[in-house]
């Protein structure tokens, strides 16, 4: 759904610029320190802190949200519908509004924007999970892959990350030693990052001499296996104001996908972010800060050239996916990075980006500011 | 066109049966873990015990626990243990055995509101004609000790304690 | 502090699925050792054939029959092969674009590692050719993987 409720707006036919009445800002965000495995923890139990954790920030109760929705997929936990469990969590009698996207958290938030900028509600709530750790979410990723041509082969996560960094890497576009550092730097400023898994790193020297994973990708390339959870309320207009002083307005936000067939792309590119991020205005706002979901190092130089990124602007500052990857978290997480950033007064202009399918298919850009 | 058409128009295939459907297994495994809630529930019944939990703001007992209240989204921190009676709020006379399960048909399946709980356990009625079950039965546990252990497996099934029926006060809000 | 508890959970799910006239034809071919393509919408042709055309989704129905030649377009060195993947020893993932083809089929090639100096390891731009399954039934899988083909003179 794309279209602007107002049509004095529409001097680009794109849904993705926030100037009508009903602007929406990210208020509040919380997420669990995110670890290998959570063992003893169930996936309600898991979301049940961070749910109480953004409600205690706003200091709303459930009953005064207006939309809830998650993101989450059950192929990480084996359990088909294990996802309704989780709602144990919010609390949902009387019966509330409430949906559920089978992907990263960040399209669930991108549903309850659809809501609250088509006025059925002015508050939402939106969290996602995922525990990796029942199972082996390298090859559980592969059943979301073609099952003609694609899913009987197993072709797991890395595997094809790794294809599409040799292609970036024939291209001449980076090679193992830029990637490496990518990893660095990453791992490096999660140390400031609480919630990270992987804080701190070894030099591009040291990891250069092990092992390769999946050649070109070695297993500093890859992010970590993580369970975690996080959530982030969305508001409208003066109630966003009332719930925080400084709140991150959503200015655009919009998704694109291309063909499921790796053959018929162009790895080296991302064509979808670089659409969805016209149609957020992202070429438009001064950025200082990006979020980015690019889990492979060579995704972030797809990525980084795909939004005209220059070394002026923060990546990442959080650490991103390479230091902390709770699958169908960790796109919702760079929205709640930037947010958060901009809710500290650290970022005036942030842009959060989130992924879902193979090597880049399916992305999707947010582009937030905060008040002066 | 139909898969046979299009092959008729490759000449290589033509006269080849078509593939119109096909089989693809896949397997994927993983080691569950219940959690914090559902762990204690079920060490608890490989001591013959019944844990619930009570939610601290509507004082609903939810069994087996999860950890959460539902209704109010909040954590059921108080733990209790209920007796070995309860009463049948629902039941049906099941004639066909699901894949896998080892159970003899027909067998009579029903929901017992464990004496002091809001939700039901779902258990086999067992040791009293089918057609003598009834909501409003009391009911108790027979235990398997051959299966006793962290699981509901431990408990054979449930039969008639030889009371009279429940007051339908007592059960009937939690139907 | 009681032990964590666990139980292994087995998830499997053997599901039989129509092909339609596409894909039915495709592994009917595959079946018969014959490799098929798709025509597109702007002449191009895609192999794996798809029904729609990825850029302007128009129905496509002009099958192309492809030789089971075709040259590496990017690979991945996997020297640990995990369950149920095409090849049991080490092999390259690669992407192939079949001669008479403008877009790439992904798949295993069995070759020598790169930095292994032979003359067939894997690399980009490598000529490669099918190695079909013993025993083919319509499947992906029909092609057991790729394999290097002798350098042309």
């Amino acid at each position: 759904m794309s279209s602007s409720p107002d049509p004095q707006h529409t001097r680009r036919a794109d849904a993705g610029r926030d100037v009508a009445s009903r602007d929406v800002a990210v208020v509040a965000f919380a997420q669990t320190s995110h670890r290998r495995s959570t063992d003893q923890l169930s996936e309600v139990e898991l979301v049940l802190p961070v749910l109480h954790d953004v409600l205690k920030q706003t200091g709303l109760t459930t009953d005064r949200i207006g939309f809830t929705c998650s993101g989450s997929s059950d192929y990480l936990a084996g359990r088909a519908f294990s996802f309704t469990m989780t709602l144990d969590g919010v609390g949902a009698w009387p019966p509330i509004s409430e949906s559920h996207v089978e992907m990263d958290g960040a399209w669930a938030l991108y549903e309850a924007w659809v809501k609250l900028r088509t006025g059925q509600a002015d508050t939402a709530l939106v969290y996602s999970y995922g525990k990796s750790s029942p199972g082996s979410v390298r090859d559980v990723l592969t059943r979301q892959l073609d099952p003609y041509t694609l899913a009987p082969l197993w072709p797991d996560s890395v595997a094809l990350a790794a294809l599409q960094t040799q292609a970036l890497i024939d291209a001449g576009i980076t090679d193992e030693r830029a990637l490496a550092a990518i990893a660095v730097r990453s791992r490096r400023a999660a140390e400031g990052n609480p919630h990270a898994q992987l804080r701190g790193s070894a030099d591009v020297n040291e990891l250069l001499a092990e092992p390769y994973e999946v050649r070109p990708l070695r297993r500093h390339d890859c992010p970590p296996i993580s369970d975690g959870a996080a959530a982030v309320i969305l508001a409208v207009g003066d109630t966003a104001r009332a719930l925080h002083p400084r709140p991150a307005w959503i200015r655009g936000i919009d998704h694109r996908i291309e063909a499921h067939q790796p053959g018929v792309r162009d790895l080296t590119e991302s064509p979808s972010t670089r659409l969805a991020a016209v149609r957020a205005g992202a070429f438009d706002a001064p950025l200082d800060t990006v979020e980015l979901h690019a889990p492979f190092t060579g995704q972030e130089v797809i990525l980084r050239r795909a939004l005209d990124l220059d070394d002026a602007v923060e990546v990442n500052p959080s650490g991103g996916p390479l230091a902390a990857n709770p699958v169908m978290a960790a796109g919702l997480i760079r929205i709640g990075e930037a947010a958060a950033r901009i809710h500290r007064g650290e970022s005036r202009w942030a842009l959060a980006h989130a992924t879902s399918g193979p090597c880049l298919q399916q992305n999707l850009v947010a582009v937030m500011e905060g008040d002066q | 066109m139909d898969t046979a058409d299009l092959l008729a128009t490759v000449p290589a295939l033509a006269g080849a049966e078509p593939v119109t459907r096909v089989t693809l297994p896949a397997r994927l495994d993983y080691i569950h873990t219940p959690g914090a809630a559902q762990s204690r529930f079920l060490n608890a019944l490989a001591e013959k015990r019944f844990l619930a939990e009570r939610c601290p703001k509507c004082t609903r007992v939810y069994i087996p626990p999860k950890g959460v209240c539902p209704t109010c989204g909040l954590a059921t921190t108080e733990r209790l243990e209920l007796p070995h009676v309860g009463t049948i709020t629902t039941f049906c006379i099941v004639n066909i055995a699901a894949r896998g399960l080892d159970v003899e048909v027909p067998y009579c399946y029903a929901y017992v509101l464990l004496d002091g709980a809001h939700v039901s356990l779902h258990a086999r009625i067992g040791d009293i004609p089918h057609d003598q079950v009834h909501v409003g039965q009391r009911v108790q546990p027979v235990w398997n000790e051959q299966k006793l252990g962290p699981s509901l497996a431990g408990i054979s099934h449930f039969r008639p304690t030889g009371e009279p029926d429940a007051d339908p006060e007592s059960y009937r809000r939690w139907m | 502090m009681p032990e964590v508890l666990s139980a292994p959970l087995i998830v499997e799910f053997p599901f039989t699925r129509s092909t339609g006239p596409v894909i039915g034809a495709f592994l009917t071919g595959l079946r018969e050792r014959v490799v098929l393509g798709i025509r597109g919408s702007a002449g191009r042709v895609l192999c794996p054939p798809a029904e729609y055309d990825p850029v302007t989704a128009e129905e496509l129905t002009e099958l192309v029959a492809l030789p089971g030649t075709g040259t590496v377009t990017t690979w991945a060195w996997n020297a640990r092969p995990r369950p149920y993947q095409p090849l049991t020893t080490p092999f390259a993932w690669v992407l192939v674009r079949l001669d008479g083809a403008d877009t790439a089929l992904l798949h295993a090639l069995d070759a020598p590692p790169p930095g292994s100096g032979d003359p067939r390891a894997v690399r980009t731009g490598l000529r490669v050719t099918v190695r079909w399954a013993g025993q083919r039934s319509g499947a992906i899988t029909d092609i057991a993987c790729f394999e290097p083909i002798p350098e042309e003179a």
